[in-house]
């Protein structure tokens, strides 16, 4: 008879500073990313990209590449008969050029070979001949009248024009004591996850099955566009994610590679391997489009914000992708972060020969927060107010409705600003520093999963499959993918919490289509409050089984048992106290393999009002509010700003890993300081001239500062132990943080990211002449 | 054909001994990955510029991705997968897992490698010292403050023994 240590108490794993469970595969080399998997006769397979920005193909010739010894599949846009893209309203991509190529980059056809010299052989005797199209690679060229379209069916090159008013703006700058107009401008950058893309294809001619193993964030989309793109019947397709080496939404749908990838295999009867350069990484990019950004703000004397309106054009590239969701997302996150009580916005999606855009860290909220806070402090400062106070004359109730139908049941922006205004050491510093040194502030929000998903099908956000067998081990089925932002490991400790059981028990398999459940994927930030709540409703079926097993064991009531996580005992008698296994025994009795499974379905009030066009986007269970503060020193001489301290406060509702949380937050607004200091895709004719990492600049461990974290825990009633998102939110903060701190630092007005080092030289530059004609010196 | 041609290229790999006949333009990182068949090493750019790939050769911090297999004749290559003892890992990759300075992995071996290079010189090394010999290798994911804390972690007081 086993003998229970009697203070044996259940795992409190929420709150748990976890180290990741695949942690130890990925300090240890052994962790397999897709370009690491098994590549025995797998053939290798290469794009052919396009040399041109905008053309129609008048001739492609790939004979005497299929004729080359080693070549077993040359593919065009002939092999695929259906477009893809992640909106079904946009879907006007084709995993190989049609007819005609957008940009520099654009994939003509494709090879299968026994190996890379092959292969490059082969792509040199692809023959392609075009006619030339004038091309744009600036929203204004795209746009201006006559410009030839990109797409035939979207005319004057727009994805999307929205016009959006929420109350009144006119009347509220009216009302206004201090209206400003002022003009950003936010330069194109990408995620540059350290993986480069690659795929694994697999075709079963036999069986006519293809199992296709890639970098994906969002393994569905991908399963769903293959059906579509290589029409075969969805159940003879498999999708596997192996470990993921970042994406930052770079791969949150499908792109051209993947497709490519199942189609040479396809063609060629065998097994194809994509590793892509980080050069052609760069050009599938779905990074965050260059934005140019007109903002009017209106202020009372007391800093109450009494009307915006915004102007936000959008360049998004290529093809249509998430943009005009992107372009939705700007306007829609003007709300639920300040109260404001008229909002206007009119969005421009506009097409151009460069690399499409996409979803980047922030969807759609980063340029236009940047250009709203920098706004603030500024006009805050014209009449007077310290940039803290004049937030806090705008803030929401705890539980909020805004004009745009988004509703939220906690807000912890004010303990945000209390704690980085004191943190930073603000009262003390702002425009009190030595002279070249500076600090400004930035606050932010972003949804905690979108509230309707891009393919509505009535299912639930999430669903979660638990398996307890014979063994007493718990298996945990998702479809979530963990990217490196330890998904798999807040699913364990939410599963460890509800059963108090030992995190031993407990596996996470994920992203499997053959294995387990669907799920939408890694993006918006909807894991751990969608997922998270899936598993908390399956582990509570689960532990149901165990209690209602343990009261037939004590022949007592269900609510007489008590659940000790790795034992189960009759309410306050330790004497009767059974091990997890024994319990375990009775409940497979006349049943066998226990498996259950979770849902969560997002309330009906949190997918918006359905009222406008787009009403959906922005719509979320919560949102997660951040501050930052930035300390900067500028070399006056070379511009260089070197940010010295950054301190932020994050509200994410309740932290299930406070250790993972934290790297979310200080990883979010690095990547944040590095958009306002360095980051920046530039093009000359459409030509990506910085595809890669020694020209496309971001910090190195030398260049970045320690970062301040404060975890606000206000709890929210929708997220699974008052959990919401914590990777995206905190990240637009610290743009305008950076920029305000160069204000302060040397008080020169930035409207233009990056500040780098000749931005900065020109703008003080005309801020000296300036101030020279004005006889100020 | 000259292309044909292969070398013997004998050297030590994670303490083995190895004899392989390679062609003569392999790149160090592809003779690892593909002919010795370990993965632990990534490649995350083009050539030299993210040390994802960086190993230790004769103990110094090199990017495999562009160094020849043919030039490491007689020298002793050490990649991450040689760092844990019998399954056990050394104190550094721990501390790398218990302190979050991995998030998606991918830069990690690569980090792990500089780092380990380092605290063999220096084991008491300063934050100038840590951020200076880890200044070549690239990630994305951390804000690199959790790295610094996961090196750090090792020094002084934190012996490099694990029980």
């Amino acid at each position: 008879m086993t003998k229970l240590n009697s203070e044996l108490k259940p795992n409190k794993a929420v709150g748990d500073r976890l180290p990741l469970i695949d942690g130890i595969e990925k300090v240890s080399g052994k962790a397999d990313y897709t370009a690491d998997l098994d590549p025995r006769g797998a053939l290798v397979g290469l794009i052919l990209r396009s040399p041109y920005a905008h053309a129609d193909i008048t001739k492609l010739d790939i004979s005497e590449a299929l004729a080359l010894p080693g070549v077993a599949a040359v593919i065009t846009g002939d092999d695929c008969c259906a477009p893809f893209g992640i909106l079904p309203i946009s879907e006007n991509e084709f995993p190989l050029v049609k007819d005609k190529v957008r940009y520099r980059g654009d994939a003509v056809a494709a090879v299968a070979a026994v190996d890379m010299r092959t292969a490059k052989k082969a792509l040199d005797l692809i023959k392609l001949e075009v006619n030339e199209l004038p091309a744009y690679f600036t929203a204004e060229e795209a746009m201006a009248a006559n410009a030839t379209l990109i797409h035939d069916d979207r005319t004057g090159n727009f994805e999307r024009k929205i016009s959006d008013e929420f109350g009144n703006a006119e009347k509220g700058f009216a009302q206004a004591d201090l209206v400003r107009e002022e003009s950003y401008h936010c330069n194109e950058v990408t995620h540059a996850h350290m993986e480069p893309h690659a795929a694994l294809a697999e075709y079963d001619v036999e069986r006519d099955r293809l199992t296709l193993q890639s970098v994906t964030q969002v393994p569905y989309y991908v399963h769903l566009m293959l059906t579509q793109c290589m029409s075969m019947d969805s159940s003879k397709i498999r999708v596997i994610k192996p470990f993921v080496g970042g994406g930052f939404g770079a791969r949150t749908e499908t792109l051209n590679f993947e497709i490519i990838a199942c189609l040479l295999a396809r063609a060629a009867g065998a097994k194809v391997r994509m590793k892509l350069t980080r050069e052609e990484t760069f050009l599938t990019h779905r990074g965050r489009q260059e934005t140019t950004i007109k903002l009017k703000m209106g202020l009372s004397k007391a800093g109450k914000i009494l009307a915006c309106h915004a102007t936000v054009i959008q360049r998004g590239g290529a093809y249509g992708g998430y943009g005009t969701i992107t372009s939705l997302y700007s306007g829609a996150l003007l709300h639920a972060i300040y109260d404001i009580p008229n909002i206007k916005y009119d969005g421009f999606r506009v097409y151009s020969n460069t690399p499409a855009c996409g979803a980047m860290r922030g969807h759609g909220t980063v340029n236009i927060r940047f250009a709203f806070e920098s706004l603030l402090n500024s006009m805050a400062e014209d009449i007077g107010l310290d940039a803290f106070e004049v937030r806090r004359e705008n803030l929401l109730p705890d539980k909020f409705e805004t004009l745009n139908g988004l509703k939220a049941l906690s807000y912890g922006l004010p303990e945000c600003l209390d704690w980085v205004e004191k943190a930073s050491g603000w009262n003390k510093k702002y425009k009190k520093l030595p002279k070249n040194k500076g600090i400004g502030i930035g606050c932010s929000h972003f949804v905690s999963g979108a509230g309707k998903t891009v393919h509505w099908t009535g299912e639930p956000a999430a669903t979660i499959i638990i398996k307890l067998d014979f063994d007493g081990g718990i298996t945990v089925f998702t479809g979530a993918a963990d990217i490196g932002q330890g998904s798999s490991t807040i699913v364990t400790q939410l599963v460890a919490e509800v059963l108090g059981c030992d995190y031993g028990r407990i596996r996470v398999i994920a992203n499997d289509s053959a294995i387990t459940p669907k799920d939408n994927g890694s993006y918006s930030s909807r894991v751990t409050v969608m997922v998270g709540n899936a598993t908390v409703d399956a582990a509570n079926k689960l532990k149901d089984i165990l209690l209602e097993a343990a009261a037939g064991k004590f022949q007592c009531a269900v609510a007489d048992v008590e659940c000790l996580g790795e034992a189960y005992q009759m309410k306050d008698r330790p004497d009767t106290a059974l091990p997890f296994q024994n319990i375990l025994d009775v409940a497979l009795i006349g049943s066998g393999t226990i498996s259950v499974k979770g849902t969560y379905f997002v309330p009906r009030e949190y997918q918006g009002t359905g009222k406008h066009r787009g009403a959906a986007v922005g719509s979320s269970p919560g949102y997660s509010y951040g501050v930052s503060a930035a300390e900067v020193t500028v070399d006056e001489d070379t511009g260089m700003i070197t940010v010295d301290n950054i301190w932020v406060a994050h509200d994410c509702g309740r932290a299930i890993n406070p250790l993972s949380v934290e790297g979310q937050i200080q990883g979010g607004v690095w990547m944040g300081m590095a958009q306002a200091l360095s980051e920046e895709t530039r093009y000359h004719d459409g030509l990506h001239l910085n595809p890669n990492f020694i020209d496309y600049r971001f910090p190195t461990i030398v260049e970045s500062p320690h970062i301040e974290i404060k975890i606000i825990e206000p709890g929210d009633a929708n997220g699974p132990y008052g959990a919401k998102e914590a990777s995206e939110g905190a990240l637009s903060s610290i743009v305008a943080a950076i920029a305000s701190a160069v204000k302060d630092a040397t008080g020169v007005e930035i409207t233009e990211t990056p500040i780098t080092p000749d931005r900065l030289l020109d703008a003080m530059d005309k801020q000296a002449r300036k101030l020279h004609k004005q006889g100020k010196r | 054909m000259a292309n044909n041609s292969k070398t013997i290229l004998k050297l030590t790999v994670n303490g083995e001994a190895r004899e392989d006949l390679v062609p003569p333009n392999i790149l160090l990182i592809d003779y690892l990955r593909e002919v010795v068949t370990i993965t632990g090493t990534k490649s995350g750019c083009d050539g030299g510029e993210c040390g994802a790939c960086t190993i230790l050769i004769n103990g110094n911090p090199t990017l495999s991705c562009i160094s020849l297999a043919v030039s490491q004749s007689g020298k002793n290559i050490e990649t991450i997968e040689s760092l844990a003892t019998n399954g056990r890992l050394s104190i550094l990759q721990q501390m790398f897992h218990e302190k979050l300075g991995t998030q998606c992995g991918f830069c990690t071996p690569g980090m792990i490698m500089a780092s380990e290079a380092l605290l063999r010189k220096n084991d008491n090394p300063t934050d100038d010292e840590i951020t200076k010999a880890l200044e070549g290798n690239l990630c994305r994911c951390t804000g690199y403050v959790k790295i610094l804390e996961s090196v750090k972690a090792v020094i002084g007081d934190n012996a490099r023994v694990r029980v």
